[in-house]
């Protein structure tokens, strides 16, 4: 009997009792539903993060002092024990040309930013909330900033040390409406320091490009009061600072640079000037490392839940099996005459095999119908793309002919192994 | 005409070596010529079940020969058996036993299938092997929706489907009213004599046995007798056409 002849038979079956085959099918149904919809939604959140992480620049590592005391990842580190940090622990400039040296293949630039501190900005009755750093003119590449009007920082700004600012649009919209900024001058007042500066550039502003993280949660409060940063040059920042280092900067890779390990070798560079140092080390954060480790942990936790899900499916195949011996028990004149039509052991074995497949095969592409449904659902009540993972579809089939062949087989090889003369004789 | 048929010395016995061993067949010798209409006859319990089994290639015999077409069947092998009956025999049983899921040509297409036949051929054949019987304009109908006799035709149809040599039939009439089997009989009895199938009828019954050219009687499972049927007097009432 040939393949397509077994899958017309088994179809035929099916159809017969059809409540049977579909209260059998309910548990491959609900299994591969369950595992793909865990899936789907799995993958979708890993993706919506990953797009979302990548956006800070995939290709940053940020160098930060860390406290030797604070154990857990540089991500969370404890601002706390930052605040006592002296002059000595500061990162030199000595040390980061150094680092350049070492590696000039790896490294594309550095981006540094010293922070003076939140301020604000007034013109007349209207106001605009800021936080105010000096950067170099790398910052913008690190930090894909969009320049709207004007220009950025550049090298001779640092070094004349111009009194200059780049501000953002929203700031823009804020003092001087329609006005054009460029060359208009600023006072911005911060805790300590009230200075001029003159603007040569805006950037458009999104929440993702703060400073400092704690600027997005901000953003929730007013859209007028939003603070957004305003870039003068590095040096004019050192200058009203007197810092004689960096707490932080952020290392810039060429393209095809590993980041993760990259981040390691900076981590060893670093720690021959702080080996001595009893309160402070070098941490390292990527973009990359943290994106990998989200997407690993998430694919983890749906593999999990997942896992369990699979448990259905074995209570589903259990219960293929157990029609499948009832169906083979009520067939069993029907076994019986075929083999004395000419059906080989083979060919009574191969039939109800392809029966079992069948009956999971289709149980399994409900499943998924339903699965990849109930993903898309849940992935947009929490406001996902639903993004249905190819290899858990693939799988899905394969599980579903697997478990058909594997609880298949036992009931068919009985059927099998029948004696024709008591099968024909069975009442 | 050559034999067909030929059991030597055929034993059968079950539980072999345990204290319930059971010789259900003593030593039977009988030839089948090509193209013959043979009855056996037997009460329950004669052994005539056994012997159609063996004779169905269903069943080996626990000694003895049995030449099948020139094939010894105590020798083969279960597929072989299995190939033997696809080919060789065409069962028809008391009770039909067609599949009641799937359409009276689908029936008669199951040997075929398993003769790897392909689609389209064996669904010409179904239907010209249903039309032989009288059942051309109900090949499409589920065994359910025809009546014991078409049922039965169906049956033969099918036990037709691979031109086998012999057709076995087991108590054919046993569960149709007299008229009937005597229908059923007929169509037997055309294929013996006009498609040259040679025919072996199981019964239990003496004046169904009659009708065919030659009766072997059993009991006890030794043959205790043997003689012409009316058939082979000249008395058929067969008529058909080309197969």
């Amino acid at each position: 009997m040939k393949f397509l002849d077994n899958f017309r038979e088994a179809i035929g079956s099916l159809l017969m009792n059809k409540m049977r085959s579909i209260l059998t099918m309910l548990g491959i149904i609900i299994g591969i539903g369950a595992v793909i919809a865990i899936m789907t939604l799995g993958a979708s959140m890993t993706a919506y993060i990953t797009e979302t992480m990548s956006g800070f620049g995939i290709n940053n590592i940020t160098v930060m002092m860390r406290a030797k005391t604070d154990e857990g990842p540089v991500l969370y580190m404890s601002t706390g024990g930052m605040n006592a940090y002296k002059d000595k622990d500061l990162i030199t400039e000595e040390m980061m040309d150094g680092l350049k040296e070492e590696y000039p293949d790896e490294i594309k630039a550095f981006s540094v930013s010293e922070i003076i501190g939140n301020g604000q900005t007034e013109k007349g009755a209207d106001y605009a909330n800021l936080s105010l750093s000096g950067v170099n003119p790398e910052y913008i590449t690190a930090n894909n900033l969009t320049l709207i009007r004007g220009r950025f920082i550049n090298d001779q700004d640092e070094a004349v040390g111009r009194r200059l600012a780049v501000v953002s649009d929203k700031l823009v919209s804020n003092i001087f409406g329609d006005e054009n900024p460029l060359g208009q001058e600023i006072i911005i007042r911060t805790q300590n320091h009230i200075d001029n500066y003159t603007i040569v550039g805006v950037y458009e502003y999104s929440s993702g490009n703060n400073i400092m993280l704690g600027a997005v949660m901000a953003s929730s409060s007013s859209d007028y009061d939003v603070s957004t940063d305003v870039y003068i040059p590095l040096s004019v920042a050192k200058k009203v600072m007197n810092t004689k280092g960096y707490s932080s900067f952020t290392v810039v890779t060429e393209n095809g640079i590993n980041s993760t390990e990259f981040s390691k070798t900076i981590e060893s560079y670093f720690s021959k000037y702080y080996a001595r140092n009893e309160d402070f080390g070098i941490g390292t954060f990527s973009m990359e490392s943290t994106v990998s480790e989200i997407t690993s942990m998430m694919s983890t936790i749906s593999l999990a839940i997942a896992a369990i899900a699979a448990i259905s499916l074995l209570v589903g195949g259990i219960g293929v099996m157990n029609i499948m011996i009832v169906s083979i028990t009520e067939r069993t004149r029907e076994i019986g005459t075929r083999k004395a039509l000419g059906a080989t052991n083979g060919e009574i074995r191969m039939q109800f095999i392809v029966e079992s497949v069948v009956i999971c095969l289709v149980g399994g592409f409900i499943g998924i119908a339903l699965g990849m449904a109930l993903g898309a659902i849940g992935a947009a009540l929490l406001g996902f793309t639903a993004k249905a993972t190819v290899t858990s579809i693939l799988l899905s089939v394969g599980v579903s002919s697997a478990i058909g062949v594997f609880f298949g087989f036992y009931p068919a090889n009985k059927a099998a192994k029948m004696d024709p003369i008591d099968a024909l004789r069975y009442e | 005409m050559a034999d067909i048929i030929t059991l030597k010395d055929i034993y059968k016995r079950y539980f072999i070596g345990k204290s319930n061993e059971l010789e259900v067949i003593h030593g039977i010798g009988l030839s089948v010529a090509e193209g013959e209409f043979v009855s056996i006859v037997g009460e329950s319990g004669s052994g005539k079940s056994t012997l159609m089994n063996i004779i169905g290639a269903l069943d080996r015999p626990t000694e003895g020969t049995y030449f099948l077409d020139g094939v010894n069947v105590a020798a083969l092998s279960q597929d072989e058996l299995s190939l033997a009956r696809k080919m060789k025999i065409g069962f028809v049983f008391q009770t039909f036993n067609l599949i009641g899921r799937i359409s009276a040509r689908a029936n008669v297409e199951l040997p075929m299938t398993y003769a790897r036949m392909p689609r389209k051929e064996r669904q010409e054949r179904a239907q010209h092997l249903l039309e032989i019987v009288g059942m051309g304009d109900r090949a499409k109908h589920q065994p359910n929706e025809l009546s014991g006799g078409q049922k039965q035709r169906t049956a033969i149809a099918r036990a037709m489907a691979n031109d086998p040599a012999i057709l076995l039939a087991d108590e054919p009439t046993g569960a149709l009213d007299s008229e009937t089997g005597l229908k059923v009989l007929d169509i037997f009895r055309d294929l013996n004599k006009n498609h040259g199938k040679t025919v072996v009828l199981i019964t239990h019954s003496n004046a169904l046995a009659e009708h065919s050219d030659r009766i072997i009687t059993l009991k006890d499972g030794v043959i205790i007798g043997e003689r012409r049927g009316s058939a082979d007097r000249g008395e058929d009432r067969g008529e058909g056409d080309a197969l």
